[in-house]
């Protein structure tokens, strides 16, 4: 009888044991996510945001009284659930498609991502065409051990020269 | 003498060769035309920049500013600068962020009031880049009555070009702009100057 209670003391233990590891390993305290989000989380949006009034200044590094404003601003949408593309939107909407870092895929921005790429081929096909050019003339000019790849105006020139010598002898 | 001509030749031969092998014409033809779209982007870029705001005797296009929730204008919500023809409209550009916004807040106020029992002007005041908590905070501590509202996606700065804020545009009866102040006012007696001017 005392055998069965210890065998069972010992399985309710072990559980408890094993309740408790599942349970800190489950557990997050509250004070992680925070009442409010941190800068950090605001500055992931922020970023990706330029203040009109302040021109080249990435929104999340900008000093200036505006800036502090709209950063703020992110920090109560962010404590309200909005997720960033909603947070995005709502600034297009009330500062124009101008405070974005990157131009929405739509209409004539699509040339800010096309015509780049576009003008580095191109570049690079025209290198290409003109290194071709550079280097196959100076095969005609190689030595007289290579008289196969010679061009025909050379031999011509070469088989002169021969006849010129052999009058000459 | 055969032998001058022959090494004359010879190099001729060679240039002739390399100039057979250029870049395509076609290549050429696009190669000049994105660089000439370039530079007259690049142009008009400079242009834009360089022309200021829009000047006196320049016809304003309509326009129309959505109100905050607490005011209105004639019990509209949104006010057409088209609705206001035959009136003088004083548009003021301004910001909660802007210190020197603050400096004219109470004389543009004042002014209004001095001006809106004659029914013959109209006060309009437009909120740069700003965040609409602040923007509340700074009417309610100057007491501004007049028909306020965001700028909404900057259309009406970008179409007047303002270069910062605060800017007020005195546009007169018929909707041509006529007077440009930059900067704050100095006095209820200046905006009351420029107002009077153009209601004679």
């Amino acid at each position: 009888m005392s055998r069965c209670f210890l065998r069972i003391t010992h399985y309710v233990a072990l559980a408890l044991v094993f309740a408790l590891i599942l349970a800190s390993l489950l557990y997050r305290p509250a004070f992680a996510q925070g009442p409010t989000p941190s800068d950090d989380e605001v500055n992931a949006i922020a970023k990706q945001l330029y203040c009109p009034v302040c021109e080249n200044t990435p929104l999340d590094v900008c000093p200036t009284e505006a800036c502090r404003q709209w950063r703020e601003l992110i920090r109560s949408q962010l404590a309200d659930g909005w997720t960033e593309a909603q947070i995005k939107q709502y600034f297009v909407d009330n500062y124009g498609a101008r405070v974005l870092a990157e131009p929405p895929r739509t209409g004539l921005n699509w040339m800010v991502y096309l015509l780049p790429p576009a003008i580095i081929l191109l570049g690079a096909f025209i290198l290409f065409r003109a290194l071709r050019a550079w280097t196959k003339p100076t095969m005609a000019s190689a030595g007289p051990g290579e008289s196969e790849a010679k061009p025909i105006q050379q031999d011509d020139y070469v088989a002169r020269l021969e006849e010129e010598l052999k009058k000459r002898k | 003498m055969t032998e001058t001509t022959n090494t004359d030749t010879a190099p001729e031969s060679r240039d002739t060769s390399v100039g057979k092998r250029g870049v395509p014409v076609w290549i050429q033809i696009i190669v000049w035309g994105l660089l000439v779209t370039l530079l007259v982007v690049v142009f008009l870029g400079l242009r834009r920049a360089q022309q200021g705001t829009v000047q006196p005797g320049d016809k304003i296009p309509d326009f129309s500013l959505n109100l905050f929730s607490d005011y209105e204008y004639q019990g509209s919500s949104e006010v057409k600068l088209s609705d206001f023809r035959g009136k003088v409209v004083v548009l003021n550009f301004w910001a909660s962020w802007c210190k020197p916004c603050e400096q004219e807040a109470a004389e543009l106020q004042e002014t209004w009031e001095f001006y809106e029992p004659s029914g013959a002007v109209v006060f309009l005041g437009a909120d740069y880049v700003d965040t609409e908590p602040e923007a509340r905070v700074y009417l309610k501590k100057f007491g501004i009555t007049y028909a306020n509202g965001p700028d909404m996606g900057t259309k009406i700065s970008q179409m007047f070009r303002i270069k910062g804020v605060p800017e007020t545009y005195f546009i007169d009866k018929n909707g041509v702009l006529q007077f440009v102040k930059v900067g704050p006012f100095s006095s209820v007696e200046e905006i009351k100057s420029i107002v009077d001017g153009l209601l004679e």
